[in-house]
């Protein structure tokens, strides 16, 4: 049952090839089976096998949304009612959500079963799972290197076959790097697509949420339950939802592929570049046309994210102060060691390290320097990749400079984690929609090909990714030890 | 661009920060590397760039004034570490 | 030394909105602590704020009102700091692009007019409250309040005594409650006050380091707290000291300023644009639907009583002080034959003394314009006296009865039949030969004694002018 795609889950279980309860329970059994991978870190089995049994019931009425029955897992940044919601931290460790983020809500609504919560870098700051509180988590394609980051859990999770699809949250590339080191679909729609209600922020102005899943085909009938309009988000934008699996089958004939020569300098190392020009060959196969761009200030992408983003978080993480939910210290003796101790306790590392950067950036005398500026290279950034769909319809590229590296190798390094985020923070400054896809292998591990589209054309970006895994089987491929 | 310790300090006072004392070098390390890394970003002249705030190019929707939401502090204070009376309870608060 | 006081005021109104300016939490005052502070108000993790359309509206009209810039485009902005009462951690509030700017309101001191400027008007969201009673050495935290929103106007230093500071400070608490944008209930904290007091030698230019006094929640605190602090400024300059940038605390119990050193040591607030929130567009259309509703502003309304209704300017400023007042006022000169003059008399006169006396707004009027302008037409046309008047008045208040029934049941109409009066006046001067002779002798004063004692006799039914005109004759003999 776990091979199947969601359409075919959702065709067995409406034919009665099998129930919801039988295919949650063999979700479960598997979650238990490769708990070593560390992807979850709560498995709501009991939540779990009564909703399964609503679906059930729903099924035999006939009274079916797209996704009722099919089970899936929730990256633990989402609120989800009366369940724990830990982000990844220590500092939320006893925190159970009062309500439910719009996403969670929004995917009950479709029918879905959950079976967990899924790790993730604390607060989802990290490139490899290795920040959460509950440890790094392993990937599937080979235990002894990292899944990516943030949303490593759902990486791990959907590569190994514990769950169908997860959701997974992209502020810097969240979602697509780890979709790529663990060799799945992962897709960072356009900012405002899908409500950030209840998504713990990271950095507002970055982050969005959307489908991780085994192909474009899953990713968009994950995205078709997610996406929307929001009243509770002000950021969110009221423009319709198309029908993102209809038009997965449209040719590709004419499309005009650009690639940006800034992407593929001599710093991408040659295995990956000979990855990606193969895929890109694909793509002149079925038709499209390859146009080299420029986008002269991506370099400048990394400085001016890790302001933006650190100046964002360390207002948003001010609320995690002791006082009305999460830890706090034991036995305060005053106002400031209530906060400073139970913030110093609560939070790990790297979330204090970029609390510490954000509040430097934007205290007095400095606020000009970095944060003023980031945000100006944040529009010149954007104006570039502006300016290139103005001349092609997709912008391609790789989504990490490597494939997965050794659990511990970069850890230690913080510039040296931030910089293997160079090919996807920028989208995040533009707020573009990109989709990372399997596009093959090196030494056993997953490259991933990144295909970054215009506003509001996620439908455009899938039908894209579609037309490949229709000619290639690097998506189904499945790690050793899990098919 | 190096941030010294007290620099740290500091810093990590205006967040309500605590940090380890045998972190701090680490800490103002990693900060100085990371503001080395920022320092790129002067070489790029930007006097007559609009700064960008949001990637939508959208204004703020407003919402009708019409009380919503009911009481629910029981289920709230469910969560909190120290309440009384249906306060949350803190150190003493000298105004 | 000759000192000059320079005095700044900020102040903070609440806006009278029903839901919080983020949230859809209730704003009513005196729930039960918590029971009105929801998920967004309680910043609980992954919330996020939308904004108040009626707040917004309500700042627009504040600012036409002051004739001030109305922001094309404003933006919310977070102020950092940490204290138990902010939940998020950060207040939001405008800072770069507040939505109301530049505009003044003219007060009056000593009978001279004075514009005092209006830096700007801001949108920010209130704080929650500590309590800090009966919690074994602990605080509690209430935070109901949190979230209401608040528009923090700000005056130019243009303030030159705690005279100017008290009557800016009731003219716009005036205006505020006009608009109907602020209930003004201070005791409730919808109307808070903060001072910039600072001196300096006359005619220096430069001004003097000034300290902040918060929270001063009364006028006649106001006007205690900046004399308080006036002098102790002055006191410590004049003993070779230097005013240091603080904030103080005004202790009206002891009637006197204290630092405030323990709030925050170091305030660097890292104001930035809240990205949760995106920039405010007003347009055109917007301000001229508004401009369109706007209600006639008090000193307009003023400039229209003293030239439509000939008021004087004490009882043209009375009476436009609020507009329930004025509009009763208009009212029931529509609703009368009566002169202007005579309702606003009785208006500001035995009305306002009535309602005084039983606590109650004019909104809460048991004798309503209607019945009011009954009253007065029946003074106007000579049925009844000012006299008798008073006595229906009492009457109208005491019942739910017009003047006319009243007037009718009582009896009270005046004698206008001049064969009755002048019987009487015969009567009283037959009966004081004495007081006829004095009067005759050249002692003018005696009429009076004659006036009082045939109204007296007539139980205040005759017309004083008809009672003049016949006593005057037959005096004469």
């Amino acid at each position: 049952m776990h091979t199947k795609t969601l359409t075919q889950l959702a065709q067995g279980l409406q034919s009665g090839q099998f129930s919801s309860i039988e295919l949650t329970k063999h979700f479960l059994d598997r979650i238990r089976k490769h708990s070593d991978l560390n992807a979850f870190i709560t498995v709501t089995e009991e939540l779990a096998l009564q909703s399964a049994l609503a679906a059930d019931t729903r099924i035999a009425n006939k009274q079916t949304q797209p996704l009722t029955g099919i089970p899936l897992a929730q990256k633990d940044i989402f609120c989800t009612l009366d369940v724990k919601t830990t982000c990844g931290s220590k500092m939320l460790d006893n925190f159970i959500a009062p309500y439910n983020a719009t996403v969670v809500e929004k995917l009950n609504q479709a029918g879905a079963v959950m079976l967990g919560k899924l790790n993730m870098d604390e607060f989802a700051m990290g490139s490899s799972n290795e920040t959460s509180y509950y440890g790094a988590v392993k990937n599937p394609w080979n235990t002894n290197t990292v899944p990516g980051g943030s949303s490593g859990g759902s990486g791990a999770a959907v590569a190994a076959r514990l769950a169908p699809c997860a959701t997974g949250t992209d502020t810097g590339g969240s979602i697509r790097q780890p979709a790529a080191l663990c060799g799945i679909t992962g897709l960072k729609p356009t900012y405002g697509r899908v409500s950030r209600y209840g998504m713990i922020a990271y950095a507002s102005s970055l982050d969005q949420g959307g489908p991780m899943a085994r192909s474009a085909e899953d990713a968009a009938i994950l995205l078709q339950a997610m996406a929307g309009f929001d009243t509770k988000d002000s950021t969110s934008v009221d423009v319709p939802v198309p029908d993102y699996s209809a038009q997965l089958n449209n040719s590709l004939a004419g499309l005009k592929i650009g690639l940006p020569k800034e992407f593929f300098s001599e710093d991408l190392n040659s295995d990956m570049a000979s990855t990606l020009q193969s895929a890109i060959n694909e793509y002149r196969q079925l038709g499209a046309e390859i146009i080299e761009v420029s986008m002269p200030n991506l370099k400048l992408a990394i400085p001016s994210y890790y302001v933006i983003a650190p100046a964002e978080c360390s207002a948003n993480l001010s609320r995690f102060d002791g006082v009305r939910f999460g830890h706090r210290c034991e036995s305060p003796v005053n106002l400031s060691d209530l906060y400073t101790r139970s913030r110093g306790e609560g939070f790990g590392k790297e979330v204090k390290r970029r609390i510490l950067m954000g509040t430097y950036a934007l205290s007095t005398g400095y606020y000009d320097a970095y944060y003023v500026k980031a945000q100006k290279i944040r529009r010149l950034i954007s104006d570039d990749f502006k300016n290139a769909l103005t001349q092609v319809d997709v912008i391609m590229g790789p989504v990490t400079p490597t494939t997965a590296f050794g659990i511990g190798e970069k850890i230690a390094d913080p510039i040296e984690m931030y910089l293997s985020d160079i090919y996807t923070i920028a989208i995040n400054l533009a707020g573009l929609p990109a989709i990372s896809i399997p596009a093959g292998f090196i030494n056993n591990l997953p490259v991933g090909l990144q295909i970054i589209g215009n506003y509001f054309t996620e439908e455009h970006l899938l039908n894209i990714a579609h037309q490949y895994q229709q000619v290639t089987d690097w998506h189904q491929q499945t790690p050793k030890g899990f098919e | 661009m190096s941030l010294s310790t007290n620099e740290v300090i500091q810093i990590a006072h205006l967040a309500r920060l605590g940090i380890d004392p045998q972190d701090i070098d680490s800490y103002a390390k990693d900060l100085s590397g990371i503001l080395d890394l920022m320092t790129q970003m002067s070489e790029l002249k930007t006097s007559d760039v609009e700064p960008m705030a949001h990637p939508m190019d959208q204004v703020q929707r407003l919402r009708i004034d019409a009380v919503t939401e009911s009481n629910n502090r029981e289920k709230f204070m469910t969560i909190a570490p120290q309440v009384e009376d249906g306060l949350y309870l803190v150190p003493k608060v000298i105004e | 030394m000759e000192w000059e006081t320079v005095i700044g005021l900020e102040i903070h109104a609440q806006l009278a909105t029903q839901s919080k300016i983020f949230s859809g939490a209730s704003t009513a005052y005196g729930a039960e602590p918590n029971t009105q502070a929801c998920a967004v108000d309680l910043g609980l993790p992954g919330v996020l704020p939308v904004l108040n359309a009626k707040a917004v509206r309500m700042a627009v009209i504040f600012g036409m009102a002051i004739e001030a810039h109305i922001a094309p485009y404003s933006v919310f902005a977070r102020k950092n700091y940490f204290y138990p009462d902010l939940p998020k951690g950060y207040q939001i509030s405008q800072m770069d692009h507040p939505i109301v700017g530049k505009g003044h309101l003219d007060i009056e001191v000593d009978g001279e007019t004075k514009r005092v400027g209006i830096t700007r008007a801001h949108l920010e969201e209130d704080a929650g409250k500590s309590l800090h009673e009966n919690f074994h050495g602990l605080s509690g935290i209430d935070l109901n309040r949190a979230g209401t929103p608040l528009l923090e106007i700000v005056s130019e230093p243009d303030m030159r005594s705690a005279k100017e500071a008290v009557a800016y400070m009731r003219k716009l608490h005036e205006l505020v409650r006009y608009l109907g944008v602020c209930d003004g209930n201070m005791q409730e904290g919808s109307f808070r006050c903060d001072a910039n007091v600072s001196v300096r030698p006359k005619g220096q230019k430069e001004f003097g380091t000034r300290a902040e006094i918060k929270n001063i929640n009364s006028f006649k605190f106001v006007e205690k707290a900046i004399n308080h602090e006036v002098e102790r400024q002055i006191e410590l300059i004049e003993r070779g000291g230097k005013v240091v940038q603080e904030t103080r605390l005004y202790d009206s119990v002891k009637d006197e300023t204290r630092s405030m050193r323990s709030k925050e040591e170091a305030n660097d607030y890292r104001y930035f644009p809240d990205p949760d929130l995106l920039p405010v567009v007003i347009d055109e259309a917007f301000k001229a639907q508004i401009k369109a509703e706007l209600p006639e502003l008090p000193h307009t309304k003023k400039q229209r009583f003293k030239t439509d209704y000939l008021l004087d300017e004490e009882s043209a400023t009375i009476l436009t002080s609020s507009r329930p007042l004025a509009d009763y006022f208009e009212a029931t000169i529509k609703a009368s034959n009566s002169e202007a003059k005579l309702c606003a008399n009785w208006i500001t006169g035995d009305l306002s003394a009535a309602l005084n006396k039983a606590g109650l707004e004019i909104t809460d009027s048991p004798v309503s314009y209607e019945r009011f302008a009954g009253l007065l037409t029946r003074i106007s046309d000579n049925t009844i006296s000012g006299k008798i008047a008073k006595q229906v008045f009492e009457a109208l208040w005491q019942s739910t009865s017009t003047a006319d029934e009243i007037i009718e049941e009582k009896g009270l109409k005046q004698i206008t039949d001049t064969g009755a009066i002048e019987a009487i006046i015969d009567k009283i001067i037959a009966d004081n030969l004495g007081q006829v002779e004095q009067y005759r002798s050249g002692k003018d004063k005696v009429f009076a004694f004659f006036v009082g004692q045939v109204m007296k006799e007539m139980q205040g039914k005759a017309s004083p002018a008809e009672v003049n005109k016949m006593l005057k004759e037959k005096l004469q003999g």
